[in-house]
């Protein structure tokens, strides 16, 4: 069994995660897993996922994303997508996915900007 | 009636795992490339493959990826065939609505991939395995 693991970065309050290995199923629960007690454990305002290195979202990705954006959400937390590659975005949307209740933004910088924001709204 | 598409290349990929649909996964993203495939083109190739390379591993217990590059006079394509040996699917109309399913998935993973190619053929007997078929022409 690989004890590969998506490293989770912290910026201040705030969770960054950089996706640039390609994610097999398992993978991803683990990175599901982990960002959930990350979240929970250090009272983090909110999670940004880079995705600018993914090729695809399938449906299994899609709902790993929108499940921990649902958890983030009920911790507590607002979770943004950053990155997503126009021809990934087209397939997405023509595979049924439409990421309801996700965040997202063109960059990093902006994702961080609307994280700031919610955490400001919030306080 | 008109003659089938000829085959010029192929290559079989194993999917017993996860690991095995991210190879298999990466196996067509580099074929649809070498093919010249545009970046929508080979990103909806690619994914409508991982639903369905999942979908073996996940409900047919495991199988096999036939890739070929296909040609029917100037035009070419990938073509791609995932055979299990599992149930089948008792009910297919019901399988290619979107939002059924039999297990915990979102129930996108058929509809969605035949939304994402050109050619969509599934044949499946009970107790006999399941059969998806799909093509993406080269523009």
């Amino acid at each position: 069994m690989s004890a590969e693991r998506i490293p989770i970065l912290r910026m201040g309050s705030y969770l960054l995660v950089t996706i640039q290995v390609d994610m097999y199923d398992q993978l991803a629960m683990m990175l599901q897993d982990d960002l959930a007690h990350a979240i929970g454990q250090e009272e983090s305002r909110g999670l940004l996922i880079d995705i600018s290195a993914l090729e695809i979202v399938d449906s299994f990705i899609g709902r790993m994303i929108a499940n921990t954006a649902a958890i983030c959400r009920v911790l507590d937390a607002e979770t943004v997508i950053v990155g997503m590659q126009p021809a990934v975005a087209i397939t997405l949307v023509e595979l049924g996915l439409s990421l309801s209740g996700v965040h997202t933004a063109l960059d990093v910088g902006r994702g961080m900007a609307l994280l700031e924001r919610a955490a400001a709204r919030h306080t | 009636m008109s003659p089938g598409p000829i085959v010029s290349n192929q290559a079989f990929y194993q999917l017993r795992s996860d690991v095995d649909v991210a190879a298999a996964r990466r196996g067509v993203r580099d074929w649809a490339q070498e093919l010249g495939l545009t970046v929508l083109d080979l990103t909806k190739v690619v994914t409508a493959a991982s639903e369905l390379a999942r979908n073996t591993v996940v409900h047919g217990g495991g199988g096999v990826m036939c890739l070929q590059v296909v040609r029917v006079g100037a035009r070419q394509g990938l073509r791609l065939m995932f055979t299990d040996n599992g149930p089948g699917i008792p009910e297919i109309d019901r399988a290619m609505e979107d939002g059924y399913t039999t297990g915990n998935g979102m129930g996108i993973g058929l509809p969605g991939a035949k939304r994402l190619v050109n050619e969509f053929e599934l044949s499946s007997t009970p107790s006999d395995g399941t059969c998806v078929t799909i093509v993406r022409w080269k523009a």
